[in-house]
């Protein structure tokens, strides 16, 4: 592989501060890196540079240079190179460094025009922060309490714009409190592609709309609202249901797909509010679809598994544990695991297995990807399967091999983690003849025909961690706890696991892991305090020749294009 | 340590017989007998309660009769015992108040909590809730000493309004749309 050619350099001096940078970065990445903060409001480093909310502003001066012999002018006073001063403010976005480059960030200069920026802005600006719901994480408010007046000297009367307006089915926009940023007009331009926000009218009367006939709707629409700097855009769903203040912030994973985009969970008191994204350069930025953000709904929902059943009867758990151990115990069992699944669960079931001489299965999920977030296997963790060895070969949509194997007689009992048996190809006829231990959250048709019904948690009340399509495992940890009568998965699966004979497993991520390591080649040198939030490649040449469903991604190429490029270039 | 003995005073003659204590005390009782009584007959009789006092936190409206909280949950976060505790709620589009946008839906405050601070009063930009003369909460069971959103709107009642913000608010609004100021 030929080494990326390292970037190049430039040294630029931020508040008497010499600092080193790639070529390229703006004045806001740069004091960034030396934890200087720039206000802003239309400039997101994911997003193409507008440089209209004037918030940045910067004083800038370049080193002298003799005009006639291009030689450094040096200032007797110091000794050293002359500074050209700008007499004006600069915007630090739309600044990017130059050699010899010198800002002042918190000059007074650089204060006025900041509290005459805030001031224009509050202007208009309705006061609505006790019914917004952006209060708190607005960008507005913040910077109102370093750079604003604390009152107004606006006596004429405030603007009337629109408020309420539905954008589409998921956002709603008031655009009373809008800045004109332009960053959601961006988004959609450029990461979502489906140009339908724009400004009409001019100076006061500018408004943000959508294109007439046509609805903010593709599936990307709630990033606006993550990424609009005050109340404008709020999503409908989470509109007056909780300030943001009182929620706790949950490093998780999106479920919908194989891409792991990084969300967090907002959740109080054991209740899921909302799911935003976290920002990840290697494989979402700072997006995520809509379609992965509802599915906090799933933990509330109401036909959730909350009662451990033995042949129809409700049971404790150590009767149905038992049963499950002598149905285990007189062998011919297959065990379907799950995508869905974490790493540590796949693991444990690949544990089961092997002592009961089990073959594990996988269900596929299919779809097509959008080339975004959303890529075409929907499996979070079919990978995590592959590196454990709970599998050998990708799975298929149907359990053929399984549906042939009971028609032959061969299997008496199936272990599914999760997986709906009869949506994945097998027969009602086919269930009827095995014993089905069904461990899962939800109750679907293979939970109501299984013997024993163990319920499980659900992804955002349980630690783990996911492979995704990058095979880039990622962690994500508990948010809520689980409903009564839920039992964690790996509690489950390690006392299934001693059943069988074998010295009983640790329950617990961060117990289980030293064994993971011990066991897992790809694994080998990972704790799971030891993986980043940001997630960890794993070396993956061992399953680079199997066939992925996989499309192009945000920040992913499946093999075949990447080499298809490679021999073009 | 040193021990001093202080050498008591000897009483005379005139204390020894006790005459003038026993005076001295029957003059304050025969006074306070002819005087006018200090004791309340509470609960039938009731102080006057200080302006400035804290008593039991409640819910006001404005004199339009508009309930003021607009559930923004600062005193929620603010209060040291957590005895707030608020549902929000959207007000329906066809609600007189809908440019309010934003009313509890239910709003609790366990009056086994609170400690009569006032913080929640200081914090309220809305100047909807006020802890107002009532100082006496009994009640036989958990339950009942928790003050519900009616309840707090009962004992809090109406009280003058100086701002009118959402009137104006809704003013500028009708203006707008017959065509005045934008």
């Amino acid at each position: 592989m030929i080494a990326a050619p390292k970037p190049d350099l430039v040294t630029v001096n931020i508040d008497g501060v010499d600092l080193s940078v790639p070529k390229g970065t703006n004045v806001i990445e740069a004091a960034k890196l030396l934890h200087k903060d720039v206000p802003h409001y239309c400039y997101h480093p994911k997003l193409s540079v507008a440089g209209n909310c004037r918030m940045c502003m910067i004083e800038m001066g370049t080193p002298a240079f003799d005009p006639a012999t291009k030689a450094p002018v040096i200032d007797p006073a110091t000794g050293k190179q002359k500074i050209n001063w700008i007499p004006r403010p600069q915007i630090g976005c739309g600044t990017t460094v130059s050699p010899g480059l010198h800002v002042k960030t918190s000059s007074p200069m650089v204060k006025d025009a900041r509290e005459g920026v805030m001031e224009f802005l509050l202007i208009n600006h309705p006061l609505d922060c006790p019914i917004c719901d952006q209060a708190g994480e607005c960008k507005l408010q913040e910077q109102a309490t370093g750079y604003g007046r604390g009152y107004s000297r606006f006596i004429e009367e405030k603007n009337v714009k629109p408020k309420r307006t539905q954008l589409g089915p998921r956002v709603t926009l008031d655009d009373e409190r809008c800045i004109l940023c332009s960053r959601c007009v961006r988004f959609s331009k450029e990461i979502a592609r489906d140009d339908v926000l724009g400004f009409v009218d001019r100076g006061s009367y500018s408004t943000l709309t959508c294109h007439p006939g046509k609805k903010l709707e593709n599936n990307y629409s709630l990033n606006t609202v993550d990424i609009c700097p005050v109340g404008a855009l709020t999503s409908t769903d989470f509109r007056f249901k909780m300030r943001v203040w009182f929620l706790k912030q949950t490093h998780t994973l999106d479920i919908e797909s194989s891409v792991g985009v990084n969300a967090v969970v907002w959740s109080r008191e054991g209740t899921i509010y909302r799911l935003t994204p976290r920002r990840n350069d290697e494989v979402n930025d700072t997006w995520m679809a809509d379609s992965g953000r509802i599915l906090y709904k799933q933990v509330a929902a109401t036909d959730r598994l909350t009662a451990v059943r033995l042949n129809g009867a409700d049971t404790s758990l150590d009767i149905a544990l038992n049963a499950a151990a002598a149905l285990l115990k007189d062998g011919s069992v297959s065990i379907v695991g799950s995508g869905r699944a974490s790493v540590e669960e796949q693991f444990l079931l690949k544990q089961l297995a092997t002592p009961i001489g089990a073959q594990g299965h996988l269900v596929a999920r299919t779809a097509t990807g959008d080339k975004l977030l959303i890529s075409a296997d929907r499996n979070p963790n079919i990978r995590g399967a592959l590196v454990t060895g709970l599998i050998s070969q990708l799975p298929s949509a149907e359990l053929k091999q399984l549906s042939r194997e009971i028609d032959e007689g061969k299997i008496k009992t199936v272990v599914s983690h999760g997986e709906d048996l009869l949506a994945a190809g097998l027969t009602a006829a086919q269930l009827a003849k095995v014993a089905v231990i069904y461990i899962g959250t939800h109750a679907n048709a293979t939970s109501a025909a299984a013997q024993i019904v163990l319920p499980a948690l659900h992804t955002y009340e349980k630690a783990g961690t996911f492979v995704n399509q990058q095979f880039r495992i990622q962690k994500f940890y508990a948010a809520v706890p689980g409903p009564q009568g839920a039992t964690n998965d790996l509690v489950v699966l390690a006392k299934l696991v001693a059943s069988t004979g074998a010295s009983a497993p640790a329950s617990e991520v961060h117990a289980l892991w030293p064994s993971i390591a011990a066991t897992v080649p790809a694994l080998s040198s990972m704790l799971y305090k030891n993986i980043p939030d940001t997630g960890l490649l794993l070396d993956a040449t061992a399953w680079a020749g199997l066939p992925f469903v996989e499309g192009e991604s945000l920040h992913f190429k499946p093999a075949a294009v990447a080499a298809a490029e490679g021999a073009r270039s | 340590m040193a021990t001093i003995t202080v050498e008591r005073k000897p009483l005379s003659l005139l204390e020894r017989t006790y005459i003038p204590n026993i005076v001295a005390g029957l003059t304050t009782t025969f006074k306070r007998m002819v005087k006018p009584t200090e004791t309340l007959q509470y609960p039938e009789q009731r102080p006057a309660i200080p302006t400035g006092y804290r008593g039991v936190p409640t819910l006001v409206n404005d004199p339009h009769g508009r309930e003021k909280c607009v559930s923004c949950q600062l005193c929620e976060f603010v209060c040291p015992p957590k005895a707030i505790r608020i549902t929000p709620g959207e007000i329906a589009n066809d609600d007189p108040n809908a440019h309010v946008e934003k009313r509890p839906k239910a709003f609790e405050i366990d009056m086994l909590r609170c400690i009569y601070c006032g913080l929640c009063q200081e914090v309220c930009p809305e100047e909807a809730i006020f802890l107002q003369n009532q100082y006496s909460m009994t009640g036989y069971t958990r339950a009942e000493m928790v003050n519900n959103k009616d309840r707090l709107y009962e004992l809090g009642g109406t009280l003058p309004d100086q701002h009118y913000k959402w009137d104006k608010k809704k003013t500028a609004a009708e203006a707008a749309s017959r065509g005045g100021h934008h």
